[in-house]
């Protein structure tokens, strides 16, 4: 059974990156895309195969939910939303991970008797989501206008904040991971770190939110390696990483295109108008 | 250490970095769209967790959010991906003004 898992994830993994390298030229791309969502419907489904998996109620239903949110969304959405409709999908998969090592932490009871690589892969997986989902929310917020598009800074403030931020959520993490079993310490470098998305996009014009939600693209896709190494499952570390990869490179890309480098726009105050990109 | 999950690891970051390292401007933002989607699989995850049996409400309502935000990932990536690279088909070769990236094909270009 579980070698039948592995030689289907191993299936996925080809059909990703044959996918994503047709994805990268103009006439292979549809083709490319669909090849992508072939691998992943095969990773789902070895999943499933996993021996002793069971909640298939609740599974069906936590995946009927999504199929139900997202398929209108993406069906309706006009070609003009396509971008904050991308962040947003960044979000949730951001959110999704910082989830998942919630429930991890209250399931080992603070990693009780978890190797400590478990402990700091699913914690960086935590802060990293939480920032990816945070910052993809306002990202979307900007956007789609219900935030202000301009920038919005709190001035010299702005960097000292986001430091002191940062340090609370590793000042947690590391508590943590040094046997703090207390709920409230993953709770706290959840909210730390949504903080900080919050605080980086805030200051970022619409202009340059292309390239900010590219960026936190690549940080949801090395959130969700981490969570692979916290889970031992390799479709979560080969995908996670690919996309981690792929999507940095691809940020440096876009800030090039536009003339941008990625210090200059995360240090914000560029471009005014929402729905630029 | 679980040293083959590191070498994974690196190996598929270099992966990464070698498909992407040639992309025409146009294709940045589907691309984008694209890995989007790929990173759904953290659904992988929860489906895991949940799948080998958790313990009280609050655990099983946060993964089934969890599972669902997942999905929502994937098939919206997939299916937002598909539409934007619908909309470069219908009109192939011509410049539209408003496309981000269009104009600045062949400054960009290393």
């Amino acid at each position: 059974m579980t070698t039948l898992v592995s030689v289907l994830y191993i299936v996925a993994f080809v059909l990703f990156i044959y996918g994503l390298m047709g994805m990268t030229g103009p006439r292979t791309a549809v083709r490319g895309n669909w090849i992508a969502a072939a691998g992943m419907t095969v990773a789902v489904v070895a999943t499933l195969l996993l021996p002793g998996m069971g909640n298939w109620l609740l599974i069906a239903l936590g995946l009927g939910i999504g199929a139900a949110i997202g398929v209108p969304a993406a069906r309706r959405v006009k070609m003009t939303a396509m971008p904050q409709m991308v962040a947003l999908f960044n979000g949730v998969g951001g959110g999704a991970v910082a989830l998942i090592a919630w429930v991890e932490f209250r399931v080992t009871t603070g990693y009780e008797a978890e190797p400590l690589y478990v402990a700091i892969a699913s914690l960086f997986a935590a802060i990293v989501g939480s920032v990816s989902f945070w910052g993809s929310g306002v990202a979307f917020g900007k956007l789609q206008e219900i935030l202000p598009g301009r920038p919005v800074t709190l001035g010299r403030l702005q960097q000292p904040l986001n430091i002191v931020l940062l340090a609370a959520a590793l000042a947690c993490a590391v508590i943590i991971a040094a046997g703090g079993r207390s709920e409230w310490l993953i709770i706290g470098v959840l909210v730390a770190a949504g903080l900080i998305g919050v605080m980086v996009v805030l200051p970022i014009g619409g202009a340059d939110m292309p390239v900010v939600i590219s960026l936190l693209n690549a940080c949801t896709g090395l959130s969700a390696a981490a969570m692979g190494l916290a889970l031992d499952n390799t479709a979560l570390i080969v995908a996670g990483m690919i996309v981690g990869a792929s999507g940095s490179i691809l940020t440096n890309l876009m800030a090039q295109a536009m003339n941008r480098s990625i210090p200059a726009i995360l240090a914000g105050g560029f471009g005014g108008g929402g729905g630029g990109g | 250490m679980p040293i083959e999950s590191i070498a994974i690891l690196v190996l598929a970051g270099f992966v990464g970095y070698t498909v992407i390292s040639k992309v025409p401007n146009t294709l940045h933002t589907p691309l984008m769209s694209g890995t989007n989607a790929i990173h759904g699989i953290v659904l992988l995850g929860g489906l895991i967790v949940l799948g080998h049996g958790v313990d009280g409400v609050l655990n099983k309502i946060l993964l089934v959010v969890a599972i669902a935000f997942g999905m929502i990932n994937v098939v919206g990536g997939f299916l937002v991906t598909d539409r934007m690279l619908g909309m470069f088909k219908q009109r192939p070769g011509e410049q539209r003004p408003g496309e981000r990236g269009a104009d600045a094909r062949e400054e960009g270009e290393q």
